[in-house]
């Protein structure tokens, strides 16, 4: 019972990260029309930053301010050097030209910090666990990514939802001409958008960073998952990215956790052990494709323009 | 297609005939490093002409291309630890086996357009290599290696080096013929016809679902062709060659050399591996330039390297 609400709040935990990932990718699919691999770089990037400017104030939580500024502004230097000119270009031409820049960031991680990987050790008073229930204790650090996602999904909400930034991203989703038309300065807003989607991508990529080893390629297997979610969620939706995030986060932690000892029951051992590990990175595909045939347009297609 | 003197033509022509008297070359000069890197090269250049099928003339940009290349791979692998070595077994269980995944994810992602295309074929790719890292019986992570190579009855012996090698090289040949047979078929011009219009086609009464669907299973099955001659090449196969930015390698090459040309993804292949190559041995961080190389190539050479070169007419 104990295993299962951890699971669950694991699983709570993976899928708010990765809503963190896929709401920068799924605005900036929906306002720019653009593709972006290097999403999963900039989330390499913002764990980078974390683990060396950690390393050089000594505080975690001040630490983790720099590198989110500094994820933000590599996200809005790339949109200005490189990635403006691919707009209203062709899908691919920006999935082949992203695909350069992941392939560029990797060697440059490599240059700067080195093959090996690097660990961003966490403060004491994150390392305790909290006391959810009694006799239920839950790792402090988890449980405070889920408090800053939650209130960061709730911030996006309101930026979104009842600003006049927000509006202008909204109207930029369903129309781009007319809202450049009305005067609007479309490319500070596609900027501003894509920083925003760098910045939650870095953080993302930091407050991954003390569970996972920081190291070169980790944006690429998450940057899939992330995709995956939008294909559920439906392009462009931040609502159905949050919940296909999290969604994905339950069944890919509960699939893992649980899904070996439940094909135990039903086949021999030996087949079991060799069938679940490749079941349970499978899950979450399945899902997709049973999306799929239900809902090409994923579950909460954002409106057509 | 009404074969032109140009540049573009010139080239592949040159190339082929390069291509073909290359074993000449190395047998004279004892240079045995370049055949070697040929091989590998060619069997790209094939993998990559079948994703130029339907990419290029199909219109479906797949992401998820190098899972077959994996499971051509595999296929042999498998069945080679189990004891299974001849060829005539191997290679079609291969080809089959490519022909029902691309028939599976086919089906799937064709019901989507666009850039849910492009990531739900990347998606499935990335299954693809999960599942074969899991398989722990036939080496999951670490890979699965091919003591002995595919055996025909005496008819060919795969560990000759030169062998080995014309066989790669007919099997490019042989599927670039057939990508030519059928671009140019009835079957060919309504699979180009759905990529520019789609509603179109299926308002003069063409299934174009069932149309791309049959392009994209036999991409798939010469894509697997590939797979089973890279695992003979490498006597290895392993869960990295299905990983996606193996899938990014040959869409490279394709829009490199040049997407919807019979000949470009060769040229793509070529240049893609061989400046990889130069690029490696010149620095250890080759993607540092390799990857702005192809931001620049996207910016500002469209139509890839048979587009710049079919601008070249004589006179």
């Amino acid at each position: 019972m104990f295993l299962l609400i951890e699971q669950l709040l694991n699983g709570l935990q993976f899928g708010l990260l990765l809503f963190l990932l896929a709401a920068g990718l799924t605005l900036v699919f929906g306002i720019m029309d653009f593709v972006n691999l290097a999403h999963g770089s900039l989330y390499m990037m913002g764990a980078y930053f974390a683990a060396t400017f950690v390393g050089w104030t000594g505080s975690f939580v001040f630490g983790a301010i720099l590198a989110l500024a500094a994820t933000l502004l590599l996200g809005i230097a790339l949109e200005f050097v490189a990635l403006r000119h691919l707009y209203g270009r062709d899908h691919l031409d920006q999935v082949l030209a992203t695909f350069g820049l992941i392939l560029f960031f990797n060697d440059m991680v490599r240059l700067i910090w080195g093959p090996a990987g690097l660990a961003l050790p966490l403060p004491t008073w994150l390392t305790t666990p909290v006391q959810l229930l009694p006799g239920v204790y839950y790792p402090a650090y988890r449980l405070s990514i889920i408090i800053v996602a939650l209130l960061v999904a709730a911030l996006l909400y309101l930026v979104v939802m009842r600003t006049r930034i927000g509006m202008l991203i909204r109207a930029g989703a369903s129309n781009r001409e007319m809202i450049g038309a009305l005067g609007i300065n479309i490319k500070l807003l596609f900027t501003l958008v894509f920083g925003l989607g760098a910045a939650l991508a870095g953080l993302a990529g930091l407050m991954q960073a003390p569970i996972l080893t920081v190291q070169i390629g980790m944006g690429e297997n998450i940057l899939i998952l992330a995709f995956v979610i939008i294909v559920i969620g439906g392009i462009g939706s931040i609502r159905g990215a949050f919940l296909a995030a999290i969604f994905v986060g339950l069944i890919d932690t509960l699939g893992r956790a649980f899904l070996p000892d439940l094909l135990r029951k039903v086949l021999s051992g030996a087949a079991a052990s060799t069938a679940a590990p490749a079941l349970s990175s499978m899950l979450i595909y399945l899902l997709m494709a049973i999306v799929l045939v239900l809902r090409p347009e994923g579950l909460f297609p954002a409106a057509k323009r | 297609m009404k074969s032109k003197f140009n540049a573009s033509n010139a080239v592949v022509a040159v190339v082929c005939a390069a291509l073909v008297l290359l074993p000449v070359y190395s047998a004279t000069t004892g240079n045995i490093f370049i055949l070697t890197l040929m091989t590998r090269i060619i069997i790209f250049a094939l993998a990559a002409s079948s994703l130029n099928l339907i990419m290029g003339y199909g219109g479906m940009m797949s992401f998820g291309h190098a899972a077959y290349l994996g499971i051509g791979g595999y296929a042999v692998g498998i069945l080679a630890a189990e004891g299974i070595g001849s060829g005539f077994i191997q290679w079609p269980v291969a080809l089959g086996v490519s022909a029902l995944f691309a028939l599976v994810i086919g089906a799937l992602s064709l019901r989507t357009r666009g850039v849910y295309f492009i990531m739900i074929t990347l998606a499935f790719a990335q299954m693809a290599y999960y599942v074969a890292s899991a398989l722990s019986r036939y080496g999951g992570d670490d890979g699965l290696t091919i003591y002995k190579r595919s055996t025909f009855d005496g008819l060919i012996n795969l560990s000759d080096r030169t062998q080995f090698y014309y066989l790669c090289l007919a099997c490019l040949f042989g599927g670039v013929y057939l990508i030519w047979r059928i671009v140019n078929s009835r079957f060919g011009l309504v699979v180009q016809g759905v990529r520019s219009n789609e509603q179109r086609m299926q308002a003069i009464g063409f299934p174009a679902y069932r149309y791309r669907l049959t392009c994209f299973v036999i991409a798939g099955t010469i894509c697997g062709l590939a797979g089973a001659l890279l695992a003979n090449n490498t006597d290895f196969v392993s869960p990295a060659v299905m990983y996606w930015t193996r899938s990014g390698d040959l869409m490279v090459m394709v829009i490199l050399g040049g997407m919807g040309s019979l000949f470009g993804p060769l040229i793509g292949a070529i240049v893609y591996l061989v400046l990889e190559e130069l690029l490696s041995q010149f620095t250890e961080y080759w993607a540092l330039i390799m990857g702005p190389l192809l931001l620049l190539i996207v910016l500002f050479a469209r139509g890839g390297i048979m587009g710049l070169l079919g601008r070249i007419r004589r006179g």
